[in-house]
């Protein structure tokens, strides 16, 4: 790698149930203004922009082109999107500094599920000839994971309760949670996940700013420098994979070079309790490791804006010296199906 | 806060996808009640069967008919089934692992309740009814205590593939439901109109009276919030004489659609020109709505007679 490229700022939304009253750009766009006020810059110096949003979930064709109204895009700027988590917004703004193409680069995403049902949407990701004519749901793809889990003897029903329980309280101390303190477990939803196994249905924001080398300095204090950073796929048929591992986070990991050095904290994008439980085998994160601070997508995951707070989450910690080197993860498709990793580290105090 | 406006939307949509070789054989296969995989270069057999290796990449092709029977590997119980989903009665998700096969398939499971379920499990195909050459010609899973067995009446192993008829594509409908709610500047405009007015947004940074307001400048970045109504009456900036009759659209052709700046705003809607024969209408052209009993917005603009507007005035519109 010839640039060192960090995260200088992060901002988000406070994550609620239904922002009805907001389209997507009001709700955006605070968090677009919040994120460059933290550095100083205004749109017109940002050297790319690049988002990830998906059109079904609020079910508006060509939202992201709506939602860079909040940008401010002219005269035109050089803007990308992906019909992703903006974690892998973050990728490819990430690589085009690499390049050296450009300095700085405003990283957004967002998620409204409240118009729509999003297990159902996320039907639609899934195999179309095969899978996807069964209407097979986000939280029934993820219970026949955990059982798989169960049955393996890798946790039980309790186990999972109190990942719940670990990430909602962690989240009385982040004022953007939207699903925090003592939770009901609650009944199954679809058996063996329970109420409490799931993320809270939202709708949200994030924004970060990556700046390479001096830049990065100049525009915070203690930047979050990406040591690393990979994203992998497994296949997409269910039945191929062993659904108890996650050989492409742990790939992922290794290739951003998780595994050279041990990590004080982890930000993982498990939106059901099971997945923490793979994540962290997978991951080899040890009892030491600080998993979720922010109480992680279990106490807000705006679909589409989840993994790219767990990256900001983490470079925050990091800004303000909570933390020295970081594990940061997103996750995208059905049962942990592609994952990312991404090694933040601060500059030594 | 003025009440938050909603409206029902659903997306809905048939997708009309071909087949590859392989896939086409599994789906007409159901159809005539076989179930084949796909054997890998390193000997495994892939049920539902793929092109493409997926760890190799390598196309594949080599076909052989599994069993009905197998072994459930993992599951959930599902008391709520949803819509679209294979049983409307509760059900167990399952992967199973067909006798004969070294993958799981997802289908559902008819069992009396989730204590009659396990992994490791025996379940056999129920078939549907009536089948078209789909995945849901499994209609779902039963339980089934007997001794893995091959099909009534044949061996499992090596099939060609090839049945009469052979299925080339499907047709996978999609439907989604949303309630819509267009956000604070767009109901305020959509308000506005409920009283046969056009209440546009001007950005406080460069000016400009947006109609219809989105919320932000797009060219400043900022939220615009400041009201102003405009028109009623504008200017056509630009307009085309529209030949094709759409469909399901009651407006006899040719007619005129155009650009109209309506007067005060800083950039065009579109709407069609009426009262004036289509070869008439110019740029410049000063029009006014005229709106139907009920309607919700104007159902065209006619012309007010005034002369027509200065070029000048309007160029930075078009």
């Amino acid at each position: 790698m010839t640039r060192e490229i960090a995260v200088v700022a992060f901002a988000q939304t406070d994550h609620r149930r239904s922002t009805e009253e907001s389209s997507e750009v009001e709700m955006l766009m605070p968090v677009l203004h919040e994120v460059l006020a933290r550095t100083g810059l205004r749109a017109a110096d940002i050297g790319f922009t690049c988002s990830g949003s998906s059109d079904y979930l609020a079910g508006r064709a060509f939202s992201f082109t709506l939602a860079l109204d909040g940008v401010g895009a002219w005269p035109p700027i050089s803007e990308s999107h992906v019909e992703m988590d903006g974690a892998w917004a973050l990728y490819e703004a990430w690589t085009k500094l690499l390049t050296g193409d450009a300095d700085t680069a405003l990283v957004y995403s967002y998620g409204k599920s409240s118009p729509g049902s999003v297990r159902d949407v996320l039907t639609r990701q899934l195999d179309p000839y095969y899978v996807a004519p069964l209407w097979p749901d986000s939280i029934a793809l993820a219970a026949l994971q955990a059982q798989a889990l169960i049955d393996a003897g890798h946790t039980d029903e309790p186990a999972l309760a109190a990942v719940g329980a670990r990430s909602r309280a962690d989240a009385t101390a982040n004022p953007h949670a939207q699903l925090k303190g003592a939770v009901p477990q609650g009944g199954y939803v679809v058996r063996p996940l329970r109420t409490g196994d799931c993320p809270p249905v939202g709708d949200g924001a994030a924004a970060v700013i990556l700046a390479a080398g001096d830049r990065a300095r100049e525009l915070c204090e203690r930047p979050a420098w990406i040591r690393g950073i990979d994203h992998r796929i497994e296949a997409h048929a269910l039945g191929v994979r062993d659904l108890t591992d996650s050989p492409s986070a742990r790939l992922a990991a290794e290739k951003a070079g998780a595994f050279e050095r041990p990590v004080d904290t982890a930000e993982l994008h498990a939106p059901f309790t099971a997945q923490e439980v793979i994540l962290r085998r997978a991951l080899r994160l040890g009892d030491d490791v600080r998993v979720n601070p922010s109480g992680g997508a279990l106490a807000a995951n705006p679909v589409m804006a989840a993994g790219l707070l767990r990256i900001g989450e983490a470079a925050a910690r990091i800004h303000r010296g909570a933390s020295d080197r970081a594990l940061a993860h997103a996750t995208s498709g059905p049962c942990l199906q592609q994952n990312l990793v991404a090694v933040l580290e601060g500059d030594p105090r | 806060m003025p009440e938050v406006l909603q409206a029902p939307l659903v997306v809905e949509f048939p997708f009309t996808r071909s087949l590859g070789p392989v896939q086409s054989a599994f789906l007409t296969g159901l159809r005539e009640g076989v179930v084949l995989g796909v054997r890998t270069g390193d000997g495994r057999t892939l049920v539902p069967p793929v092109e493409y290796d997926p760890v190799t990449a390598e196309e594949i092709s080599d076909l052989v008919e599994v069993a009905h029977t197998g072994t459930v590997t993992t599951w959930a119980w599902n008391h709520e089934p949803r819509r679209g989903q294979p049983l409307d009665t509760p059900f167990a998700w399952v992967l199973v692992r067909l006798d004969g096969a070294d993958t799981a398939l997802l289908h559902a499971l008819d069992a009396p309740g989730p204590d009659a379920v396990r992994t490791g499990m025996r379940v056999r195909i129920r078939w549907a009814v009536e089948r078209t050459g789909a995945i849901t010609d499994i209609a779902c899973f039963e339980p089934y205590d007997a001794e893995p067995g091959p099909p009534a009446g044949r061996q499992p192993g090596r099939h060609t593939g090839e049945f009469q008829n052979p299925l080339t594509g499907i047709v996978a409908p999609a439907r989604l439901d949303y309630t819509y709610s267009p956000g604070r500047a767009q109901s305020a405009y959509i308000d506005a109109l409920a009283t046969q007015r056009t209440v546009g947004e001007r950005c406080p940074s460069c000016r400009k009276v947006y109609v219809p307001p989105r919320g932000a400048c797009p060219t400043c970045g900022v939220a615009t919030s400041e009201q102003v109504e405009v028109g009623p009456r504008g200017t056509v900036t630009t307009f085309c004489i529209v030949n094709i009759k759409a469909k399901n659209l009651d407006i006899e052709v040719p007619y005129v659609y155009a650009h109209i700046a309506l007067d005060g705003a800083g950039l065009a809607l579109h709407a069609r020109i009426g009262g004036i024969p289509y070869e008439e209408v110019r740029m410049g052209l000063r029009v006014e709505p005229v709106w139907t009993q009920g309607a919700r917005y104007p159902d065209h603009y006619r012309p007010t007679g005034e002369p027509d507007a200065d070029y000048d005035a309007y160029k930075e519109l078009l």
